[in-house]
């Protein structure tokens, strides 16, 4: 593509798996729009221009986490599972099982406990995120969320009354991606901060989801 | 004896500003640079427009702040941006030094806060101009933006040059019914030069949603898409000033800038399009050469409003 053609701006993805000694990464892309229905026609042997890694990952995750994932939002959280050994749980959570598009092998980690679940019951437990968080948080080492907003709201809400350490991998509509324009803003308690810059990932007690 | 290679000149003086190339980076999308260093180095700017910057902190506008649209996008930051104690602690100081010419664009609600922002810039070591960015939309201006207003402009642009030594643009708005009025007026009252556009107002709905897709419902469109409405009005207001025009609107080649240079513009402005690549400059730079050696130019001066009958 050329500028002057339809797309101006580039898309933020997270990494969905890195593989050190080959030196490739993944993304795991959901069609959303034009530009997403774009990468995804794209065929074996093009090249696309990257920027990244940007912004501020998850800290290192403390024993007994639980990882919690809405819909496309397992692609950070995915990630983050390979990065350790230790026991943690995953609780990968959507609106039905076409959501759930991680394959079960992606997941198959050791020490990892995947527990799923859908709104219509389709595949896993029938509930939310919020259901399935609320049974195991009081044993929580920390929670590591990334979804749709009004789940992680409803996250906040159930770590906050646990008091359990929370972080969340936030998504915005992004220009610069290096922390320039301050197009990709969400409303924290310390103002209007930078998705691409000071995030994606925020503690959770910083982020306001009101509005 | 070998021959001498042709090397084009590509300096030009920009109300007073000397500029190694006719380049800058666009206020805005740039912010006030340093990411922007860190990336490109600032490779091959004549200048750098940084972000407004108004006297006390702006918080700017609700999430989302940008959309893409055909060949552009819409955003409404809302000027966010520290103040000008701030940034004269903190961003200042890392943007001294040599590289290319900085402008500052300020922002104010009222006279006085442009005048204020003048101010408290005027001596300042670093600054080589400004940029008065007269297209906030909360104004008290007859509740008109001063942009859109040639006698609201009078009065803001002399405000501001009995605050400032420093060679100044007025960066227009382009939704107003005669620039060429409004371009005048800014002329008169002392701007050194003029720069235009500004975001072309709009707005897009989220049908999924049934809700404006931008916090601030409305926003600004900028990129390739606005490009021959910014050449039109560049090429109108080059006709009834004689202060120099920064031509900017979706340029993302040398083409585009050379089609600016020829409608009357002094330099260009990136903006939107180093969203979709931070080389540009660079890519236009190269491209400007390729031109003036093909076409035998020693300056861009002798193409600048080429196109004029």
């Amino acid at each position: 593509m050329s500028p002057g053609q339809s797309n101006m701006l580039p898309r933020p993805f997270s990494v969905y798996r890195a593989d050190t000694l080959s030196g490739e990464i993944s993304l795991l892309i959901e069609i959303k729009g034009k530009g997403t229905a774009l990468l995804a026609e794209t065929t074996p042997g093009v090249s696309l221009k990257l920027l990244g890694p940007l912004g501020r990952g998850f800290p290192d995750l403390p024993p007994r986490s639980l990882l919690v994932a809405g819909g496309a939002g397992i692609a950070p959280l995915a990630f983050l599972a390979a990065s350790t050994a230790a026991p943690r749980t995953l609780l990968y959570c959507a609106r039905s099982s076409e959501f759930l598009v991680c394959p079960d092998t992606d997941l198959d980690l050791p020490g990892l406990s995947v527990m799923e679940a859908t709104d219509d019951g389709s595949r896993g437990v029938k509930g939310t995120a919020a259901d399935l968080l609320s049974n195991r948080i009081e044993k929580a080492g920390a929670v590591f969320a990334c979804g749709p907003r009004p789940m992680l709201a409803a996250v906040k809400e159930i770590c906050s009354r646990a008091k359990i350490e929370t972080w969340f991998s936030l998504e915005e509509r992004m220009a610069c991606g290096i922390g320039a324009c301050v197009g990709c803003a969400v409303a924290t308690t310390g103002g209007y901060r930078r998705v691409c810059r000071d995030g994606p990932v925020f503690p959770a007690e910083e982020v306001i989801f009101d509005g | 004896m070998a021959e001498k290679i042709f090397e084009p000149d590509l300096r030009v003086d920009l109300a007073g500003i000397a500029l190694e190339n006719p380049i800058l980076a666009a206020s805005g999308p740039f912010g006030y640079g340093h990411e922007y260093r860190e990336l490109t180095g600032f490779k091959d700017l004549g200048g750098i427009i940084v972000k407004g910057v108004s006297l006390e902190p702006w918080a700017g506008n609700p999430p989302p702040r940008v959309a893409e649209t055909p060949s552009g996008m819409l955003n409404a930051i809302g000027l966010q941006n520290p103040g000008l104690k701030s940034f004269l602690e903190e961003d200042l100081p890392r943007l001294r030094g040599p590289g290319p010419r900085l402008l500052v664009n300020v922002v104010g609600c009222t006279v006085e806060e442009y005048a204020g922002v003048a101010s408290g810039l005027e001596g300042v070591e670093g600054i080589d101009g400004l940029e008065l960015n007269i297209s906030c939309p909360n104004v008290k201006a007859g509740g008109m933006a001063f942009g859109t207003d040639p006698a609201a402009t009078g009065r803001v642009v002399a405000a501001v040059r009995r605050k400032t030594s420093l060679p100044f643009l007025v960066k227009l708005s382009p939704n107003v019914a005669d620039i060429g009025a409004v371009a005048r007026s800014a002329e008169e009252a002392g701007a050194d030069g003029i720069s235009l556009i500004n975001t072309i107002s709009g707005m897009l709905i989220d049908t999924a949603h049934k809700k404006p897709l931008l916090g601030n419902i409305f926003g600004g469109l900028s990129g390739p898409a606005v490009m021959p409405v910014a050449l039109r009005m560049a090429w109108q207001v080059a006709e009834v000033v004689k202060i120099p025009v920064l031509g900017i609107g979706g340029i993302t080649t040398a083409d585009d800038a050379l089609q600016f240079i020829m409608a009357g513009a002094r330099a260009v402005a990136v903006g939107t399009g180093l969203f979709y690549d931070p080389h540009l400059p660079s890519q236009i730079k190269t491209g400007l050469l390729e031109y003036m050696k093909k076409e035998g130019l020693k300056n861009l001066h002798e193409i600048e409003g080429a196109a004029r009958p």
